[in-house]
């Protein structure tokens, strides 16, 4: 198909964002505190990058959408039982570890090998796309570094649109300092965007997705490789909660005038 | 012994640095000065203007790249320029400001000169070495990392520095020769909400908060969303506050509820939105829970207005919370405000 594209999507999976975090650090670096066990979800700008993937796809008749995660095996199935309702894909796992600790560059050398590698994938009509900051490392590099790696030389980062033309060309909206969107227009494929929030809801769970899905994803799963990510001369010299804890005042039985007027003398004052 | 690069480029103006930049001139400064290393500015920028002058004070070599193809922030024409005068000034440590325009490129041109690039930078701290402060997990877990491998990039968030302010004095600069890919990407420019609807301003000294229960059902049992959306932008134009929602808010705009139609996603603080640097923090009808905090990381001076005595801001999150009906405080606050013109 002349207009069909491949997307990649690249989505980590993090803490639930309820959850609380409590930094520990083991032999082999710092982690969190029970992390194995603290429920997990797909990282949520990646998440946004997957439903845009999937709307994008279904514009373009013969394109094709693999999701690319790096994660304990068993984390990974537990979160894809859920991600797999939303939206069609076909999961590429990488048993590797999870959390925000790992260096993003030994991240990104993994998962752009592992996409070079993908069969079927025409690197011509690739669109990486992935979450422009992660919700554990949040350093927005990762898939910056996956694209060099690839090749890819247009990128965009904190995506909230994209348009397709005619010609094959696309509009990209970047979000910019001071609330405002950058407009570029690419030629085309191949391209990197870095999603933040986009314009889609979560699609609703749909059964008939994910158990397609599932039918792939637990042979997937089965033969996932295993990455050891480098350290590559990266060291922590602390880990730690922030320490700050407010002593706060409650008022519940001021009046709204009296409030009103403390309010516009608190702003008033430097 | 280290040696350190500054990457700077203009602001919109196309000549002059960026406030942005002129941070990480200080972050240069101080740190070259502690670790006794040569420093070297670099420059992005459409033509150079008074802006050597402007860093003679420094000391520092100066080098730029200029010209119309640098006019606009570009992945293939900026990760050439920052390629080139890194491969120039020969630096182990290099500090960038953590601009949009430079946190799309960092990492790229890290990879292409076989580097590293952390980013998020808050601090600068070590004699022997250089050791940076970040936080993980969005803000909720503090690190200090350091790194033996070179060349380390170090993008500075915006507002952890002064802005460089030197005398202007005669510089020299010796500009760099790039070679540009083949472009494929055309920036036509930017897209922002008309004159006078801008709710996000990074300059303001007040952030306001709007949480989800300003469109819930009031006490008389109705949504008074238009009210709502009436006494915010009534505040924000009497008192220049720049404005931050919660994500259930703006999320209410795809679920088919009464929404605050100024509100977009750019708007949103916390978890999955933006941690701005603002003096003053106000929340009005948010409740206050982690994922929300965390972007009030930068926050110093926190209020909240809440109805709900247990909300998490009440939790040793904010410095004084208001019981109250949000409706009413905002509708006297603004009448103060107006009345005080």
């Amino acid at each position: 198909m002349a207009n069909a594209v491949h997307i990649v999507v690249c989505a980590g999976i993090v803490p639930d964002p309820l959850q609380t975090l409590e930094p520990v650090t083991g032999p082999a670096g710092p982690g969190l505190k029970n992390e194995m066990v603290l429920p997990a979800v797909l990282d949520p700008w990646a998440a946004s990058a997957l439903y845009e993937a999937a709307a994008l796809a279904a514009k373009k008749p013969g394109s094709k959408l693999w999701l690319v995660s790096l994660g304990p095996k068993a984390k990974l199935q537990q979160v894809m039982m859920t991600v797999a309702q939303k939206v069609a894909f076909e999961l590429v796992p990488i048993d590797g570890p999870i959390g925000g600790f790992p260096d993003a560059h030994a991240t990104a050398a993994v998962l752009a090998e592992t996409i070079a590698a993908l069969p079927g994938l025409d690197r011509d009509k690739l669109l990486l796309f992935g979450g422009w900051e992660s919700a554990t490392r949040g350093a927005g590099v990762t898939l910056q570094l996956v694209g060099e790696r690839l090749g890819i030389t247009d990128q965009f980062q904190g995506v909230d649109e994209i348009s397709l033309r005619e010609d094959g060309s696309f509009e990209v909206l970047e979000r910019v300092e001071g609330g405002k969107h950058q407009v570029s227009v690419c030629a085309g494929e191949p391209a990197v965007l870095g999603w933040a929030t986009g314009n889609l809801a979560e699609p609703r769970n749909n059964p008939q997705v994910g158990m397609a899905n599932m039918r792939t994803i637990m042979p997937a799963l089965a033969k996932a490789k295993v990455a050891k990510l480098e350290a590559n001369g990266l060291s922590y010299i602390s880990v730690s909660l922030p320490q700050q804890q407010r002593t706060t005042r409650v008022e519940k039985n001021m009046t709204p005038d009296e409030i009103a007027a403390e309010l516009v003398a608190w702003m008033g004052a430097e | 012994m280290e040696k350190i690069l500054v990457l700077t480029h203009a602001d919109e103006s196309g000549s002059a640095l960026s406030k942005a930049s002129l941070e990480a001139v200080t972050a240069g400064v101080e740190l070259a000065a502690r670790l006794s290393a040569p420093l070297t500015i670099g420059i992005l920028a459409v033509d150079l203007g008074f802006i050597p002058a402007m860093l003679a004070e420094t000391g520092a070599q100066i080098l730029s790249v200029t010209g119309e193809a640098f006019a606009q922030a570009r992945y293939a024409t900026d990760a050439a320029a920052a390629e080139a005068l890194c491969r120039a000034a020969e630096a182990t440590i290099v500090l960038a400001p953590g601009t949009s325009r430079f946190t799309r490129v960092a990492a790229g041109v890290a990879y292409r000169l076989g580097g590293f690039v952390d980013t998020h930078i808050t601090a600068l701290s070590g004699t022997e070495s250089v050791e940076a402060n970040r936080w993980f997990y969005r803000q909720r877990i503090e690190a200090v990392i350091s790194r033996t491998a070179r060349p380390w990039f170090l993008l500075l968030d915006a507002g952890t520095h002064a802005a460089f302010d030197g005398e202007l004095s005669t510089a020299l600069s010796e500009g760099i020769t790039v070679e540009l890919p083949a472009l494929r990407t055309t920036v036509s420019g930017f897209r922002a909400p008309a004159q006078g609807a801008q709710t996000i301003r990074p300059d303001a000294k007040l952030l306001l908060v709007a949480g989800a229960g300003w469109t819930k059902k009031q006490p008389d049992g109705q949504l008074h969303a238009a009210e709502a959306g009436e006494l915010i932008l009534g505040f924000l134009h009497a008192s220049g506050a720049s404005l931050g929602s919660s994500k259930s808010l703006v999320d209410q705009g795809g679920e088919g509820n009464s929404v605050l139609p100024f509100l977009t996603h750019l708007n949103q603080i916390g978890q999955t939105g933006a941690t701005p640097r603002h003096a003053k923090g106000l929340s009005t009808c948010c409740h206050g829970e982690e994922p929300h905090v965390v972007g009030w990381r930068f926050i110093a001076d926190r209020r909240a207005i809440s109805l709900d005595p247990n909300c998490g801001w009440t939790r040793g999150k904010a410095d004084v919370v208001y019981v109250a009906d949000a409706f009413q405080v905002m509708a006297r606050v603004n009448a103060l405000l107006d009345a005080g013109k």
